[in-house]
């Protein structure tokens, strides 16, 4: 035992010797420019979906200032599981990046802590809102109202007055969705029944294809789903319905997902209600690059400043009439979306 | 030669799982080699990472906490044979336990909260794998089947009850325990420049040691390795079989309780609504395969374990490699402990020659 305990010891000394050597990474040179870094939750930067549009609008920032991945420009870091989040925003701040997103609200704790710890740099937590200080922006989405147009454009597809939603967990990102949706299928035709089901994972495909398929065959003709990667399930199911001559509609989440509804014989995707995470995070990386950034500031978007949106994907000209119709009573306040 | 043979000899185990660890290593810097990436630049940043200063190894030491306590509660119950795969669901009751209590008994003195919070995630744990425990003593119901199906069962249920009666309005985590009941220190933070090293380290290490002596000195710890060496001849010298796989059941569920209980008093501080079940469960089992499931071998394979975890994360921020190369490595070294037979054979043949 004493010389498994002996070797074992000698064996960490050496690594911990080993890795001493060439410190000095951690503080380089000086920079001339702003760095910016996202820290992903469980999700990461391929989800198709809320973590992927952060990174394509933080790629887009990048590129247009002539930036690098890595220390000298912009980066990410992923997250396994939740406890890595602490960690992987510390190591950003020990690599000099000046501002730091948090993407979902699963981060709220851990860049509270930082931002108490690290004063000096900039912290934005994405779909939450984080507690008050001068270097912390929080950044939420009305939901609600591209949900509510999804609704709507739902309502005026349906033949059979049956629609769906699948959401990925019961939560409160996705509780928004959920109730903007019924909302505007409701505000066009109150009959038409919402089948509201939930596959309790936002990365469970073969959960959206089971939910979706039963949807299906309830008679249920056009589909929101608001489930990140079990999303992809979702328009699996829809595509073999429309192969077997059962032509559903999906409306997608987060980003344009005309791309995922194709199929040899056609598109299943009537509209996608994109979340716009990618502008979010471009825009204020350059309010912080411009000394602009707006600490201790809570920023909403929505459908009047173009932070969400209902996108055309398949829909005819009369019904994407009746959208924008209702999209413009929102903006002008005629029609309030309850988030709850 | 001889003489470092017979040494080789002793240490078998720890030279087998230091060999799986180098193979591991070698396999991932060959994957970063064909990819493009620079091996020594990422193992540098990797080690940089979990033991380069002194953050970093306070993040190491406390993402190995709830390793250690899950990985010695894979092994008890592998000690009698059988095979927990439910560490993470029992995980997660703990957690969940060690948070109500912390909650809803606020108004107790710190002491006597953390404490009553760690027994309540305990026993959270213990009931539960204890369930999987009486279905196989009385009705030989196999436990890697309902320990895995009860993982599920128990993600649902954490999710559901934190979203109905812990979690604030509006929200999907529960509030913040208070500072009283938190595991963390000034101390211990000012000591390792802020990081989340908490007191749950040397909880753990007070098990590990305890349950070394209770499966190596204790009348207990004794039957229980009999039933898993051979049940039937345990039973035939007068053991009760029945009695061992409970209890041995009851105390791999209550390690990994405890497991969930100080990462959520002392890394987390609440509970939130899970997008997936944790991994510290099943990193558990690989960890506890790595040590041979020796409580003490545990301690320093749930560091090495924890230091590629943390240390990882710094590669692809110092770097262009893609994390996912780290999950490689870590596989690798699984795979290559999986495969320890192999190893085994050639020390043997080298020993015969």
């Amino acid at each position: 035992m004493k010389k498994i305990i002996s070797l074992l010891s000698v064996m960490f000394i050496s690594i911990l010797v080993l890795s001493g050597c060439g410190n000095g990474n951690s503080a380089s040179s000086k920079k001339s420019q702003h760095t910016v870094a996202l820290v992903t939750d469980g999700g990461g930067i391929d989800d198709k979906s809320f973590q992927q549009s952060a990174w394509e609008g933080l790629q887009a920032w990048g590129k247009s200032h002539n930036l690098k991945k890595g220390v000298d420009g912009y980066n990410y870091a992923q997250s396994a599981s939740d406890q890595d989040f602490g960690p992987n925003i510390n190591k950003l701040v020990k690599a000099n990046y000046g501002t730091i997103f948090g993407i979902g609200y699963k981060l709220t704790n851990s860049i509270n802590q930082a931002a108490k710890q690290n004063p000096k740099v900039n912290f934005v937590i994405v779909d939450d809102i984080a507690k008050t200080r001068k270097n912390v922006t929080s950044v939420k989405f009305k939901t609600e109202q591209s949900s509510f147009l999804a609704g709507v454009a739902a309502a005026k597809t349906t033949k059979t007055k049956k629609v769906g939603f699948v959401g990925g967990i019961d939560s409160d990102v996705v509780t928004t969705f959920k109730t903007g949706f019924i909302a505007g299928v409701k505000a066009v035709d109150p009959s038409i029944e919402v089948d509201v089901k939930y596959a309790g994972s936002f990365s469970k495909a073969d959960v959206g294809q089971s939910l979706t398929t039963a949807m299906i065959n309830n008679n249920e003709d056009v589909i929101f789903h608001a489930a990140g990667g079990t999303g992809a399930g979702v328009f699996t199911a829809a595509k073999n319905s429309a192969k077997n001559g059962k032509k559903v509609w999906v409306i997608g989440v987060d980003s344009d997902q005309k791309a995922d509804g194709k199929y040899s014989g056609g598109n299943v995707t009537l509209a996608s209600a994109v979340k716009g995470v990618d502008s979010a995070v471009k825009d204020i990386s350059n309010k912080a690059m411009n000394g602009k950034f707006p600490g201790g500031k809570v920023i909403t978007f929505d459908l009047k400043s173009k932070g969400v949106a209902l996108v055309n994907d398949n829909m005819p000209e009369s019904t994407w009439k009746v959208v924008q119709d209702y999209q413009k009573k929102i903006e002008n306040g005629e029609i309030t979306v309850s988030p709850k | 030669m001889n003489n470092i043979l017979t040494k080789l000899r002793i240490n078998r185990i720890v030279v087998l799982s230091f060999l799986a660890v180098i193979a591991g290593f070698i396999v991932g810097g060959i994957i970063m080699l064909i990819f493009g990436y620079s091996p020594t630049e990422n193992y540098l940043n990797l080690f940089r990472g979990s033991f380069g200063d002194i953050y970093s190894f306070g993040e190491t030491l406390r993402n190995a906490t709830p390793l250690i306590l899950t990985a010695l509660g894979f092994s008890v119950a592998s000690k009698a044979g059988m095979f927990n795969v439910g560490g993470s669901g029992q995980l997660l009751l703990g957690w969940m336990g060690a948070i109500t209590f912390a909650l809803k008994f606020s108004f107790l003195p710190g002491p006597v909260l953390i404490i009553g919070s760690i027994l309540t995630g305990a026993i959270f744990g213990a009931v539960y794998s204890g369930i999987a425990g009486l279905l196989k003593a009385y009705f030989g119901t196999s436990e890697v089947i309902t320990t895995i199906m009860m993982n599920y069962v128990a993600f649902y249920f954490v999710n559901f009850a934190v979203k109905k009666y812990l979690a604030e309005h509006n929200s999907d985590a529960s509030p913040n325990i208070l500072p009283k009941a938190s595991l963390r220190s000034p101390m211990l933070e000012g000591l390792t420049n802020n990081s989340t090293f908490h007191w749950g380290f040397v909880i753990a290490l007070v098990m590990a040691f305890l349950m070394y002596l209770y499966l190596n000195k204790m009348k207990q710890g004794f039957e229980i390795k009999s039933v898993g060496i051979n049940e039937e001849a345990a039973r035939y010298s007068g053991i009760s079989t029945k009695k061992v796989i409970i209890i041995s059941m009851l105390l791999s569920g209550l390690l990994a309780g405890i497991g969930g209980a100080v990462d959520g008093l002392g890394n987390y501080q609440n509970i939130s609504v899970s997008t997936v079940l944790p991994d510290i469960g099943f990193n558990g089992m690989a960890v506890s395969l790595l040590a041979n499931q020796n409580p003490i071998g545990i301690i320093f394979a749930s560091i090495l374990f924890s230091s590629l975890q943390v240390g990882g994360l710094s590669i692809s921020v110092y770097s262009d490699t893609p994390p996912e190369i780290v999950n490689i490595v870590i596989s690798s070294i699984i795979f290559f402990v999986g495969v320890k037979y192999l190893f085994e054979f050639i020390l043997k043949r080298k020993e015969t020659n």
